[in-house]
């Protein structure tokens, strides 16, 4: 028997903000009966892009539907924006925790949430090409889910993804592909961690160029296409850093604080902590 | 707890008062050694002797066939080695593919060592391919290994078939009959079975008691090894009170064989027609013509297994499921992917398991509370409105 948390329970027994709801402007689906989960999101946005309703219906076991409910409590009163930072980890936080093989139910809210925020947007699905390669194909699983996965809630373990993706779960063909995955996103770890200056001498410009080129081509775009989006270095004047945003980012109306807190912050990290970023 | 409606007699089963009290005095007064020299332990070494006796007149098997062990899983795990070590020049097995985890786990294994290893498959009803099976087996055959009546569905193999098919060819047939002994009749006499596992804790007698059956001219090694006990077949101290519990267990089961098969099974049919009756978009999974007395598993379309069974259990009502999340794993049963039920039945399947102590108001109750619990969970499923 699994060892739920009363919380749990009670959002499965008691689901809040259960049913369809026939005036909703953003829905999300995610998962299929095949899959043994599935969750449709309905949200209400009004035209301040605050979420002022959100229901759910789910398919699952005990805590895909804890945690569907929990997803609904969560965002109703935020901001579209707000909304969009919200993880599986926080769906599993506000429950007081789920058995780590359930946490893919967490998973599935995040996704739904994200499917029905580029629904509201008017954006299409992300489609395979653009949800990235397939690998796991029992569950529909893509690398950038799994890459995803790995990285917000710092997997270490084969095991680990498929608890939170479910990847693998099935005929397990490919587990080998996601060992692969694991491995280089923890290559990936250890290339930025000597990326970070050894010295404290400055660099020169030609270093400063190459190093921001570097850290764009290796670590930011890949986090960006992730999401659909994607980004060109335009031209470096001094210590500012002119960017396009390219895709989705370039229409998301988050396309600020992508600027701020993952380009500039990864920059200043990474390359000269002076560095400012600019949209071209 | 109170008020339990406990309807999951295939994962285990209430120890019968009768039996817990044979068992008491060896946990007592009688605490000596079956093997000492001196008659305070002797006599326990009689007491054991009558539990083999009683065990071996359920079976239609003779006293000296019967081995104790631990667990079901230790006599087919035990079966196994055995045939496969007495015959080291034979490297294929066969099994099924709807095997509990004792069988094939030692599939795995013996994959492992370099065996090749046959899984006949089974159709809709979960009913072998028979003709499957006789083609599959060949000159290095070490052993066909199949169960007798299946957990999860109650489907019920065609033993004495399968018995003649192997046996013809002279090849080593192990059953596990761990869901079968008490509810089927299984004459060993009749039935040309080389080995054969059961578990106390199916049949009333308390878990941690087990007995592989081994007839007698069938060549054996053991698997544990140390003392002379079970006449060097299975060395560690004899579980007296457990050995004394399962043969009560054996008596009582041979006693109320016919009570099983009418009573019981009365009871199911009760509650299979109340559940399917009631509730739209119910299927039955196994073979209704050759089923356990006691058992069915019902399929539920476009709702979760373990959703519907932490909802019975507000009720008290304990069953099992079938579908993946109750497991761990994430995939339905094995069971049932074999036969083949598809993905929007086989996560909602739920077995129910009655047992001689099952009541016609738990039943009832049960009959009362589903259709509702089915109700509201198809009420919050976006599948709702879609396939029905």
């Amino acid at each position: 028997m699994w060892e739920y948390t009363d919380k749990v329970r009670d959002y499965f027994l008691n689901p809040r903000n259960a049913g369809d709801m026939p005036d909703a402007n953003g829905i999300g689906e995610v998962g299929s009966l095949a899959c043994g989960d599935a969750l449709k999101l309905f949200l209400k946005i009004n035209d301040k892009g605050i979420i002022e309703k959100a229901s759910f219906q789910t398919f699952g076991c005990a805590s895909a539907i804890a945690s569907s409910s929990a997803l609904t409590e969560l965002i109703i009163g935020k901001s579209v924006d707000e909304a969009s930072k919200i993880t599986n980890k926080d769906i599993a936080a506000y429950l007081g925790g789920l058995p780590k093989e359930k946490m893919h139910c967490s998973v599935m809210g995040e996704e739904a949430l994200e499917a029905a925020i580029r629904n509201y947007k008017g954006l299409a699905p992300l489609s395979h090409e653009e949800g990235g390669k397939l690998i796991c194909k029992c569950f529909g699983v893509t690398d950038h889910q799994i890459i995803k996965a790995i990285r917000e809630n710092n997997l270490q373990t084969v095991e680990e993804v498929t608890n939170f993706t479910k990847a693998g779960g099935a005929c397990g063909t490919c587990l080998d592909a996601i060992a692969q995955i694991l491995e280089v996103e923890k290559n990936a770890g250890l290339a930025l961690h000597e990326l970070k200056p050894v010295s404290k001498k400055p660099l020169s410009n030609i270093q400063k160029m190459q190093k921001i080129i570097q850290v764009i081509e290796e670590d930011v775009r890949p986090r960006l296409t992730q999401d659909g989006g994607d980004i060109e270095l335009v031209d470096v004047v001094d210590n500012k850093v002119f960017v396009s945003l390219r895709g989705a980012c370039s229409s998301c109306r988050a396309s600020t604080v992508t600027l701020k807190d993952v380009v500039e912050a990864t920059l200043k990290e990474h390359v000269d902590e002076n560095l400012v970023v600019v949209q071209a | 707890m109170s008020n339990v409606i406990y309807f999951d007699n295939n994962a285990t089963t209430q120890v019968a008062p009768e039996v817990l009290e044979a068992m008491l005095p060896f946990f007592k007064d009688m605490y000596g050694n079956a093997s000492s020299m001196h008659s305070f332990g002797g006599q326990v070494g009689k007491h054991i002797a009558m539990a083999r006796e009683q065990i071996a007149n359920l079976l239609g098997a003779l006293p000296d066939e019967i081995l104790f062990t631990s667990c079901g899983t230790e006599s087919d795990n035990t079966a196994v080695i055995s045939a496969i070590e007495t015959q080291p020049e034979k490297k294929h097995f066969i099994t099924t593919r709807v095997e509990h985890s004792a069988m094939l786990a030692m599939g795995d294994y013996l994959e492992k060592k370099g065996y090749e290893v046959t899984y006949i498959s089974v159709d809709s009803k979960g009913q072998l391919d028979l003709a499957e099976l006789e083609a599959a087996i060949r000159p290095d055959t070490a052993l066909v290994s199949t169960m007798f009546a299946n957990n999860e569905t109650g489907t019920i193999f065609p033993i004495a078939k399968i018995a003649d098919i192997v046996k013809s060819k002279g090849v080593l047939f192990h059953v596990d009959a761990v869901q079968a002994v008490g509810k089927e009749i299984i004459d060993l006499q009749k039935l040309p079975i080389d080995f054969l596992a059961l578990s106390g804790h199916k049949l009333h007698a308390p878990k941690g008691i087990g007995v592989l059956y081994i007839r007698r001219g069938t060549r054996f090694r053991p698997f544990l090894r140390g003392g002379h006990q079970e006449r060097g077949r299975r060395a560690g101290t004899e579980n007296a009170p457990y050995i004394i519990g399962l043969g009560k267990a054996c008596e009582l089961a041979g006693s109320n064989i016919i009570k099983e098969r009418t009573e019981v099974a009365r009871l199911r049919d009760m509650l299979e027609q109340g559940l399917v009756s009631k509730i739209d978009h119910a299927i039955i999974n196994g073979d209704r013509e050759h089923r356990l007395p006691n058992t069915t598993s019902i399929a539920f379309e476009a709702v979760e297994g373990e959703a519907i069974l932490l909802m019975l259990d507000q009720f008290g009502i304990c069953a099992s499921s079938g579908s993946a999340c109750t497991s761990g794993s994430l995939e339905p049963s094995h069971v049932l992917r074999a036969m083949g039920v598809p993905f929007n039945y086989a996560h909602g399947s739920i077995r129910f398991s009655l047992s001689r102590y099952s009541t016609e108001e738990e039943v009832k109750k049960v009959i009362e509370v589903t259709p509702k619990i089915i109700e509201n969970l198809r009420a919050i499923s976006p599948f709702r409105g879609k396939s029905f």
